[in-house]
C-alpha cells in the first residue's frame, strides 16, 4: 500500500459512536427511489421516538450503482442494498432499535454467496484506491463535514507557508496530467498560465462532461464539491488570478444545485471572497451552465461560450493561458485534476508519484457500465489493467459469459478486444488515440 | 390591440425584471436566455426581440446562439417532456426500442409533438446515469433502468399530474 492511502487511511478514521445514517444520492439510486427510501426512514424514525439523536443525510453517490438504492448505517459501517420503503422501515426497527443486522437487505457475493456486510468487504471497493473519491458517499456534500475531513487544509497550507512559485513546483514534480482527455501535465499549465503577462487572469473548471458513458465529474460534483473549489482556490494563487468560473453542463441541474450550495458556504466561512483566511488573498467563484452543446467541453469552445455566444472552438496557439476568457491569460483544468490538487499540496508531490506508473501517476476515475455485474464509479491507480477492472471490480460479465470488448474514453478512446484488456491504462498513452483511456468513461 | 391576459403579463414583468439584471454585463446572453426560456418554456420571436434590444445585442446574434444551442427552443413544448438518452451506455441497453415504443405509446416522434398531446418526445445526449440505463428524462427527474412494460404506468401518472 502506498504512503498516501495509508495517511488518507489515518484521517479516515473517524471515532464513530453514533448512530448516523447515509442514503445514496446519486443519479442512478434516486431513479430507483432513493428519496421515497429516505422519506420512509425519517417517518419510521419519527414513529419511534428517535428522530432527533439520528441524523439522515443524503451523500453523494456511494460507488456501485447496482446496489442501488442504497444506505450505510453508521457506526457499524453497515451497507444495505435494494432498499424499498417498507425495507428502511424494517432497518429502523430491527437494526437500530433491537440491534440486529437485517440479513436479507445485505449485499450478497453472487459467486460465493458469502455476506458482505461492510464496504470494505466487497470487491468492488476491496479492488480499488479512492483518492478523488475519498469523500464521496461517505460525507454529505457540506462544507462543516469536509472541514473535518481536513478539508481546506491544503489551502491554509498554500496560503500560509508556500509561494505560488512553490505551489506550482508541487504539481509540476507530481507529474499530475490533465484528467479531461488531453492528459496535458497539469503543472506545466499552470506555469504557464503564471508567466502569461498580464493583471487580471481566469482559472476555470471545465465541468462539460458529455462524452456518453462518462459521469466521474459529475459524481465528484455532487458528493464532493468542496474538493474542486479548494483545487480552484489554489490554483488561482499559484497563477494569480482572482476569479473563476466553474463550467457546468446544463444536462447536470444537482451538480449546479450542489456547487452554488458550496460556493455560498465557502463565502461564509471566508474561504472565498476578500482577504482569504486573512493572508491578503483574494479569489472568488461563479457557476455558469452549458444549453446543450457537445462541443463546448473543448477549452477554446467553452471560452466561447462564456462569452455568451455560440461555442465555436477558436484555433491554437494563441492558448487560453496567454489568450483566453476575455483575452486574458486563463487556467482550464477538468473537475478531476481539480480535486486531485488538494491531496498533493497536503501530502506531497512524492506521495503521490508513489501511484501509477512512471511518467502517468495517480488515480484515475473511471465509469463501469454496460454488460457488467456491478456498475457505477471506479477509481485505480493508472496502469491498471482493463481486465482488472471489469473482472475484480466489476465482477464480471452477468451470467458467466465471455468477454469481447469494452468500449473506452468517448469518441476518442476507442475499442479495445480481448486480446488487449491485459494492458495497462495510462494518461500518455494518448499518443496512441486507440489506446486513450484519459477521458475515464467505459461502457 | 389584443388584451393581455394576466399570466402573460406576469410573465412580461418578470422578464422585465431578469433582463434589468443582465444589462450592461458582459457574456451574459445564455444566461439571459436560459431564465426568459424557463419563465415563457420556450423563446418566441417576441421575447428573443426584447433580449435583443435590451441587452443591446443584434437579433441576428441573438438567434445565432439560440440555434446553436439544443436547450433552446423557439417552439412551444408539450407539458411533459420526455427525453429519451441516447448515449453509448444507454444504447447498448435497448434505448432505441424504448424510443420507438415510446413513440408508439404516444403517436408521437422526436421533434415533433402531436397537437393534443401532453407529450412531447426528444432524445438526449449522455446524462450521464448510465449505472441506470436506459434512461428517460421527465423535466428534471431522471427516471432509470426503463422498459417498455413500465412505460404505461409512467404516462398514466404523468397524465394525472
Amino acid at each position: 500500500m502506498s504512503t498516501l492511502v495509508k495517511e488518507l487511511a489515518r484521517e479516515r478514521v473517524r471515532p464513530e459512536t453514533d448512530h448516523r445514517l447515509l442514503v445514496c444520492g446519486g443519479i442512478p439510486c434516486r431513479s430507483k427511489g432513493c428519496r421515497e427510501v429516505k422519506e420512509a426512514l425519517c417517518d419510521e424514525l419519527q414513529k419511534r421516538g428517535i428522530a432527533g439523536g439520528i441524523p439522515v443525510e443524503v451523500v453523494g453517490c456511494i460507488g456501485d450503482c447496482s446496489l442501488g438504492p442504497a444506505l450505510i448505517v453508521y457506526p457499524e459501517g453497515i451497507i444495505y442494498q435494494k432498499l424499498a420503503p417498507e425495507d428502511a422501515r424494517t432497518i429502523v426497527r430491527e437494526h437500530l432499535i433491537e440491534g440486529r443486522i437485517v440479513e436479507p437487505l445485505l449485499h450478497r457475493d453472487p459467486r460465493s454467496s458469502e455476506i458482505l456486510r461492510q464496504r470494505e468487504a466487497m470487491p468492488f471497493y476491496r479492488g480499488q484506491t479512492r483518492l478523488v473519491l475519498r469523500n464521496c458517499g461517505v460525507i454529505s456534500a457540506h462544507i462543516d463535514d469536509y472541514l473535518k475531513y481536513r478539508g481546506y487544509a491544503a489551502l491554509a497550507l498554500a496560503l500560509a507557508e508556500m509561494s505560488p512559485q512553490e505551489v506550482i513546483g508541487e504539481v509540476r514534480s507530481s507529474g499530475l496530467r490533465g484528467r479531461g482527455g488531453g492528459g496535458f501535465p497539469t503543472g506545466r499549465k499552470w506555469a504557464l498560465a503564471r508567466e502569461a503577462p498580464g493583471d487580471e487572469k481566469f482559472v476555470i473548471c471545465n465541468a462539460d462532461e458529455g462524452d456518453p458513458g462518462a459521469f466521474m465529474d459529475r459524481n465528484i460534483l455532487e458528493g464532493d464539491p468542496h474538493s474542486v473549489i479548494e483545487g480552484m482556490i489554489i490554483a488561482g494563487y499559484a497563477t494569480g488570478a482572482a476569479r473563476g468560473y466553474i463550467y457546468v453542463r446544463a444536462e447536470y441541474p444537482m451538480a449546479v444545485h450542489r456547487c452554488r450550495e458550496a460556493i455560498t458556504q465557502a463565502r461564509r466561512k471566508k474561504l472565498l471572497g476578500e482577504n482569504i483566511l486573512e493572508t491578503g488573498f483574494s479569489f472568488d467563484l461563479e457557476i455558469r451552465t452549458g444549453a446543450g452543446a457537445f462541443v463546448c467541453g473543448e477549452e477554446t469552445a467553452l471560452i466561447s461560450s462564456l462569452h455568451g455566444t455560440r461555442g465555436d472552438p477558436e484555433p491554437r496557439p494563441p492558448f487560453p493561458a496567454q489568450k483566453g476568457l476575455w483575452g486574458k491569460p486563463t487556467l482550464i483544468n477538468n473537475v478531476e485534476t481539480l480535486a486531485n490538487i488538494p491531496l498533493i499540496i497536503l501530502h506531497g508531490a512524492a506521495r503521490f508519484t508513489e501511484l501509477g506508473p512512471k511518467g502517468s501517476p495517480g488515480t484515475k476515475v473511471f465509469a463501469l457500465a454496460g454488460k457488467v455485474r456491478h456498475t457505477g464509479l471506479v477509481e485505480v491507480p493508472l496502469g491498471t489493467t482493463l481486465r482488472r477492472v471489469i473482472f475484480d471490480i466489476g465482477g464480471g460479465i452477468p451470467g458467466d459469459k465471455e468477454f469481447k470488448a469494452a468500449q473506452t474514453g468517448g469518441p476518442r478512446g476507442g475499442a479495445w478486444a480481448r486480446s488487449r484488456s491485459t494492458g495497462p491504462w495510462t494518461t500518455t498513452a494518448c499518443a496512441k488515440p486507440a489506446r486513450s483511456s484519459a477521458r475515464g468513461g467505459s461502457s | 390591440m389584443a388584451v393581455k391576459t394576466d399570466p402573460e403579463q406576469k410573465q412580461e414583468q418578470r422578464l422585465e425584471r431578469a433582463l434589468r439584471k443582465y444589462k450592461g454585463k458582459p457574456g451574459v446572453l445564455i444566461a439571459a436566455l436560459q431564465e426568459a426560456q424557463e419563465i415563457f418554456g420556450y423563446l418566441p420571436r417576441k421575447v428573443l426581440i426584447r433580449v435583443a434590444n435590451k441587452l443591446t445585442i443584434p437579433l441576428s446574434e441573438v438567434y445565432s446562439v439560440v440555434s446553436f444551442y439544443s436547450f433552446f427552443s423557439t417552439v412551444p413544448t408539450a407539458r411533459h417532456r420526455l427525453e429519451v438518452c441516447l448515449g453509448t451506455a444507454c444504447y447498448v441497453q435497448g434505448a432505441e426500442t424504448l424510443l420507438r415504443d415510446l413513440q408508439d405509446l404516444c403517436g408521437t416522434g422526436p421533434g415533433k409533438s402531436a397537437a393534443e398531446s401532453p407529450f412531447s418526445i426528444t432524445t438526449t445526449r449522455c446524462v450521464g446515469a448510465c449505472g441506470a440505463a436506459p434512461i428517460v428524462k421527465i423535466g428534471e427527474e431522471l427516471h432509470g433502468e426503463m422498459t417498455a412494460e413500465k412505460l404505461p404506468r409512467l404516462l398514466e401518472e404523468l397524465e394525472k399530474q
